[in-house]
């Protein structure tokens, strides 16, 4: 094991193919540098861990960061929200997600995305047809983008004409999370800082009007509430709300982005969806095995000492399950470094595992599957115009800054 | 030896299935993904192709699922002979042949048995063919007990608050239906949960407008002169008038076809060896002779080589996969069945599930969330370790909750977990009914001693 390996995966200049230090990190399962996190990378132990009770999400019980190069990062706290579910344990966590969960899937509302489906298409259809030059596509800014942006508006129940600015403070805060080491660290806390307080204040007000008159929109049914866990606080709605948007925003960007780079990688597998718009389906389950958009997950840290493999964590230390590197698991999956849609055996742990795992899923899939599925189908002979592209700085939330490419043409 | 006797079976054997359900369904389809280029012959006394049975029970009932329309989905084509609507009455171990009702005998190189289990019927058989009078095990109980539903009753009698008895009762809640059920034990789930667990289950029956009562038995059902059941009357003394009545008092294994063929056969199951070749009446492993599914008893390493019987969906696909997989191999290529008991069951809006062994336990302790919340686990502990976890509405843990009980993790737990509350701070009694007193019935049954234990000298199966 070279010494070092954590800060090579964190190192921009491993960002387009981290999969080598995966594969060398799995060597030693439980890594441990002395003073930095314990690095779990294999995928049984990940998925064991994932539903591993000992283990919590919640920063509070962490017993130091330091050493921790990913630790302290999270804005959240700097506007005094509470926690959002992602970052609580049960019996809080259960209460948030589950209330979060009514107005959007199943049992309560089993409609609400699969009714997306129009919008969404609409969004899509929208987008590529303002693709505009077709030499120069930057597929990341022109579509990637602003598509989940749109449809998280749509979902939240922003109104259209608050879209735009709704938009800037999505970039910003979405920004944040992938700091450009060249910017000034302090403008770029208060910028952040500042989009963070302006969102919060516009989405109270949206809850406040929201509370009088609600309408079908998320927004209004968790402003509402009802069922036996009540409702929420207009605090815990806000973080709700900043989670919902933060975290079903990025990921998305990523995931169709790194869709379309494999495709354009994989010009035979572009073909054929464009033949059967079906194959999105098995399709976008591989890409959440084969280059995930959240890599590994930094925050977990175990509630008593506990073992793995032998060695013994102990209690409070920080925790990096690396998703990626388990998805690559050569005891896992067979032949894990190819991309192969038709993949009968695909338990990926690209949306995660356990209470945690991936809320907005039912809607990231129908996204992505929508996004390349479209995209094959309509842009004629499109073509990488660099590989690889530039990523972003984020080496958690991982995916390209732009995706440059050309086409022939925009087919109807 | 370039044409072994395996290749040869494997060409051109005949393979026969007798039980043509879950069980024999997916162990065919396991014997051609492994090649099996023979004939291959699937015996059924039920007049349909495989179908599903944890439906018949919630979605059916619901009138949310025809009852017509719960086939087994197919993973793959499994050209085989249909003997459908015909059971299988006899089988000549040393002929090697199978004797069907209608006469005919269907010769087998080697021999697959999952036939499964049937519901226990009213004892008093005249009591039991009264109109309105059901138990529910195959598509047509649960269609008839469906439009009986539907048809708007005034009051349903359940008898026996197990699993599938409480999936009823839920089922006629939902449905506005006035439910009354009786339960000799002292709580719904008792045997299969225990008193601790029973009495949340209790709570959820009364909580949803179930009628229940229990330490009663039904001692004699009353039809009126259409031979329509009107009544029930119980042990306390009293009269219940009711024009539904389910009988829900557990299942019998179907191995009576088997008397007199010299298989290790009895009313506790067909025993068989860890890699589920049956035994024969001397305790001798058979080599062509296979058992899967409900039928099933076999010893179990977790569980001190007891021999398990177990009633549970997940355990008839894991075993009917291993019996394929050894039939068709070279007993050095053969592997043990080694699954770890699981079910699940849906009632009162709760998912409930179990791992391991919890009527094994003695004491129980929640580890997570609480009772009251009607959301947690609880870890049943045997002798110092954990044999066994069941969750209400909290089933994303049970996974770790299964490997601790694989590693035969110790009990209490000595770790402390995220949710852990103020009643899981220690274990208490699980309060398992004494064995000796009849319930609905566990849908696991533990039979047979420990090879440490030393207490028999001389094999006699049950039964015989």
């Amino acid at each position: 094991m070279s010494h070092g390996i954590l800060s090579q995966i964190l190192d921009y200049a491993n960002r387009a193919n981290p999969y080598p230090l995966y594969e060398e990190l799995r060597r030693t399962p439980v890594f441990h540098d002395g003073t930095g996190p314990y690095v779990i990378s294999t995928y049984f132990d990940i998925q064991s861990l994932l539903h591993d009770p000992r283990l919590s999400s919640d920063s509070r019980n962490l017993a130091a960061t330091a050493g921790d190069p990913l630790a302290g990062g999270e804005q959240e706290e700097a506007t005094a929200l509470p926690p959002s579910f992602l970052k609580l344990d049960p019996p809080e966590h259960d209460r948030l997600r589950r209330m979060t969960n009514r107005p959007f899937g199943p049992p309560h509302s089993p409609y609400r995305v699969d009714g997306m489906r129009g919008g969404l298409k609409d969004i899509v259809t929208g987008l590529i047809d303002n693709l505009g030059d077709t030499e120069r596509i930057d597929l990341v800014d022109q579509f990637a983008y602003p598509f989940p942006v749109t449809m998280i508006c749509q979902l939240l129940g922003v109104p259209r004409e608050d879209e735009a600015r709704f938009h800037v403070w999505a970039d910003t805060l979405a920004a944040s999370l992938d700091p450009d080491p060249d910017s000034d660290p302090a403008e770029r806390q208060r910028k952040t800082h500042d989009s963070r307080m302006e969102l919060g204040m516009y989405l109270a007000g949206l809850i406040e009007e929201r509370r009088k008159d609600p309408g079908e929109d998320m927004l209004s049914q968790l402003a509402v509430g009802h069922g036996p866990d009540d409702s929420m606080s207009t605090m815990e709605l806000l973080s709700t709300a900043a989670l919902l948007l933060i975290a079903g925003h990025e990921t998305t960007v990523n995931l169709i982005t790194n869709g379309m780079l494999t495709l354009l990688r994989n010009p035979d597998v572009l073909q054929q969806l464009r033949r059967e718009p079906g194959l999105a389906v098995p399709l976008v389950e591989e890409l959440l095995r084969f280059e995930p958009p959240v890599q590994l997950l930094p925050q977990r840290t175990p509630l008593v000492d506990i073992e793995v493999r032998g060695i013994t964590i102990p209690k409070g230390s920080s925790m990096w399950l690396i998703l990626a590197s388990g998805n690559r698991d050569p005891n896992r999956f067979e032949n894990p470094d190819r991309f192969d849609p038709h993949r009968k055996d695909v338990q990926h742990l690209g949306l995660g595992s356990g209470i945690h795992s991936c809320f907005g899923a039912p809607l990231a899939r129908l996204e992505a599957q929508l996004a390349l599925s479209e995209l094959a189908r309509r842009l004629e002979n499109p073509r990488l115009l660099e590989d690889p592209p530039p990523y972003r700085q984020n080496a958690v939330l991982r995916g390209p800054r732009h995706l440059r490419i050309a086409c022939d043409g925009i087919r109807p | 030896m370039a044409d072994s006797a395996l290749d040869q079976l494997k060409r051109s054997g005949r393979i026969v299935v007798v039980g043509a359900s879950l069980a024999g369904l997916r162990a065919a389809e396991v014997m051609r993904e492994k090649g099996f280029a023979g004939t291959l012959t699937l015996i059924g006394d039920e007049p349909h192709e495989p179908y599903d049975r944890p439906p018949l029970s919630k979605q059916v009932l619901l009138g949310k699922a025809d009852a017509e329309h719960t086939l087994l989905p197919r993973r793959r084509d499994i050209e085989a002979e249909w003997r459908l609507g015909v059971a299988a009455i006899g089988l000549d171990m040393a002929a090697r042949t199978v004797k069907l009702a209608d006469g005919d005998e269907v010769p087998y190189d080697r021999l697959l048995i999952a036939t499964g289990v049937r519901a226990r019927p009213w004892p008093n058989e005249a009591e039991g063919e009264l109109a309105g009078v059901f138990t529910l095990r195959t598509r047509e109980d649960g269609a008839g007990l469906a439009r009986a539903l539907a048809a708007g009753p005034r009051r349903v009698l359940v008898i026996g608050a197990g699993f599938t008895g409480s999936e009823i009762a839920s089922a006629c809640r939902e449905r506005g239906v006035d439910v009354t059920v009786a339960e000799r034990g002292d709580a719904p789930l008792v045997g299969a949960l225990g008193g601790v667990i029973g009495a949340v289950a209790a709570e959820l029956h009364r909580e949803n407008g179930v009628d229940l009562r229990t330490g009663i038995m039904v001692t004699g059902l009353e039809g009126d002169s259409s031979g329509r059941v009107r009544a029930a009357h119980l042990s306390d003394g009293t009269t219940l008038e009711c024009d539904v009545v389910v009988v829900s008092l557990g299942a019998q294994r179907n191995t009576e076809w088997l008397t007199g063929s010299g298989l290790g056969a009895g009313p506790r199951g067909i025993a068989c060896d860890a890699g589920c070749r049956a035994f024969d009446l001397r305790g001798i492993v058979t080599d062509d002779i296979y058992v899967a599914g409900d039928v099933a008893r076999s010893p179990h390493a977790l569980f001190g080589y007891q021999f398990l019987s177990l009633e549970h969906w997940g355990n008839a696909v894991a075993q009917a996969e291993t019996a394929a997989h050894n039939m068709l191999s070279e007993s050095t290529d053969r592997r043990p069945h080694l699954w770890v008991p699981a079910f699940w069951s849906s009632q009162f809006g709760v998912n409930i599930k179990s791992v391991g062994v919890p009527s094994m336990g003695t004491e129980i302790m929640i580890t997570q969330g609480s009772r009251a919340e009607r959301r947690f686990t609880g870890v049943y502990g045997y002798q110092g370790r954990i044999i066994g976890a069941v969750t209400f509405d909290n089933a994303r843990w049970l996974q770790f909750y299964e490997r601790q009980i694989e590693c035969t993790a110790p009990f209490p737990p000595p770790f402390t977990t995220v949710d852990r509350r103020a009643d899981g701070q220690r274990p208490i009694p699980a309060d398992f009914p004494d064995p000796s007193v009849p319930t609905h019935g566990p849908t696991i049954t533990l039979s047979g001693y420990s090879p440490a234990d030393r207490r028999i000298a001389t094999f006699t199966p049950a039964g015989h």
